[in-house]
């Protein structure tokens, strides 16, 4: 990976679509050295620009205004994982040999929407003939996963907002971040309910924002940027979209499917992994990631969030850049946008951020209720 | 014949409702584990936690609705 790219995160409602996605993209080309006529390939991510800004046919849309000439321009969707997808697809086809320049991308623009409607387009991340139909909204399918999880293993609402408080932190210190707000346990406890029992301090925030990536073949990397990432791993993996399909909603399968290829692919365990980037759609979410890849025992995701494990000088820091609770989560730019965060701390570059030690970043994308997942582990040059 | 009543496998109370259900907020949203192993969502009228029997009323625009 030679170049990471990143827009602001946040409520523009002066920048549509393609503007962002052509900011990300420029930004990475010129981090990795690259001009828009080097490149052999575009993945784009993207989960419902057809509905949030009714605007199909989206990576030729972007591509041409990019200055691509006539390569494959593909748009991928796998609801929040959409980015992360089409990273993951953008990285097999380098290193299968096909192309030796590729640019993966994300992008989503939301906020033209009312918060209602937001919600409305978000459920058809799951099933809209089941879950959907019956009103479930994604708080409620997650709020519906953290009280399973507070049932089975004494999860509380202190342990889900220690992760919020932790993200809020980290993300005032991140100038890219949409909400840069520092909150306590208190308020958190106290906001509004949006699903109970999560409330609005648990839920993820929905922004506009894109963010790009270029990956050329490792032997090629130092040619373009000495200051590359080494891709150790990515796996992709799925699983039902209905919830209720699900035999134990209180992990996800295709979360520790893709955690313990990624390893197995990366030669490694959770213990060398250095900071993660985690989907912290909702608390609950991060709690569980943490479980399901290996940083805490299965149904002590909350303990050890709250013990201060997770944060900036922990022994596994977690979505220093905020997360999607503070950051920002514009569904279809998260994946690719976890990976220029994990490249930043990589790098050195994420000042009051900077983690200890910073040699290998694992970011986990999310899509749905868990019916796609894609993990990728990533080395300092 | 298939289940009609069950045991509440988790809930919550929407406060958020989608656009369409906007009239309906906040209204109690579960999976329901019915007797013979099957799960459904659907939503229970008045209110119910993990672990209480509830048993069918009836279907609503294709939603099961369910009751203590």
């Amino acid at each position: 990976m030679v170049g990471i790219g990143k827009t602001a995160f946040g409520a523009f409602a002066d920048r549509d679509l393609r503007s962002l996605a052509v900011e990300a993209v420029e930004n990475a080309m010129r981090d990795a050295k690259v001009e828009a006529k080097q490149v052999e390939a575009f993945y784009l991510g993207n989960f419902a620009g057809p509905s949030f800004v009714g605007q199909n046919h989206l990576a030729p849309y972007v591509g041409g205004a990019v200055g691509f000439e006539g390569i494959p321009c593909t748009r991928f969707e796998d609801a929040c994982a959409s980015s992360g997808a089409a990273f993951c697809h953008a990285w097999q086809s380098v290193a299968a040999g096909i192309y030796d320049v590729v640019v993966a991308a994300g992008v989503e623009k939301m906020t033209s929407q009312t918060t209602p409607k937001v919600a409305e387009i978000l459920a058809g991340a799951g099933d809209m003939a089941s879950e959907g139909r019956a009103g479930a909204t994604f708080p409620a399918l997650f709020a519906m996963i953290a009280r399973r999880h507070m049932h089975q293993f004494g999860t509380t609402r202190e342990q889900l907002a220690s992760v919020a408080v932790k993200n809020h932190a980290n993300g005032a210190k991140n100038p890219l971040a949409h909400l840069r707000k520092v909150i306590t346990i208190e308020q958190a406890l106290a906001g509004k309910p949006i699903a109970e029992p999560l409330t609005v301090y648990d839920c993820s925030l929905i922004s506009d924002g894109a963010a790009a990536v270029v990956i050329v073949p490792l032997e090629h990397a130092a040619r373009y940027n000495p200051r590359f990432a080494k891709v150790l791993a990515v796996t992709q993996t799925s699983d039902h979209v209905a919830l209720d399909h699900k035999a134990d909603i209180t992990l996800f399968p295709a979360v520790r499917a893709a955690g313990e290829k990624a390893y197995k692919m990366a030669g490694l365990t959770a213990k060398q992994i250095d900071l993660a980037e985690l989907h912290d759609c909702f608390t609950i979410a991060e709690i569980i990631a943490s479980e399901d890849l290996g940083f805490a025992a299965k149904g002590q995701g909350g303990p050890f969030a709250a013990s201060g494990a997770t944060g900036i000088n922990g022994q596994i820091p977690i979505n220093t850049s905020g997360g999607l609770k503070s950051k920002g989560h514009p569904v279809g730019a998260t994946g690719v946008g976890q990976l220029c965060d994990i490249v930043m701390q990589l790098r050195g570059d994420a000042g009051e951020r900077q983690v200890a030690r910073h040699n290998i970043g694992l970011a986990q994308n999310l899509g749905g209720s868990g019916a796609t997942c894609v993990v990728t582990i990533l080395e300092a040059a | 014949m298939p289940a009609r009543d069950g045991v509440v496998y988790t809930e919550t109370i929407v406060h958020a409702a989608p656009e369409q259900y906007a009239a309906d907020a906040p209204y109690q949203l579960a999976i329901i584990e019915l007797d013979d192993g099957v799960r459904i969502t659907g939503r229970i009228l008045e209110r119910a936690q993990i672990g209480d029997r509830v048993r069918f009323v009836e279907e609503r625009n294709g939603v099961a609705y369910y009751r203590k």
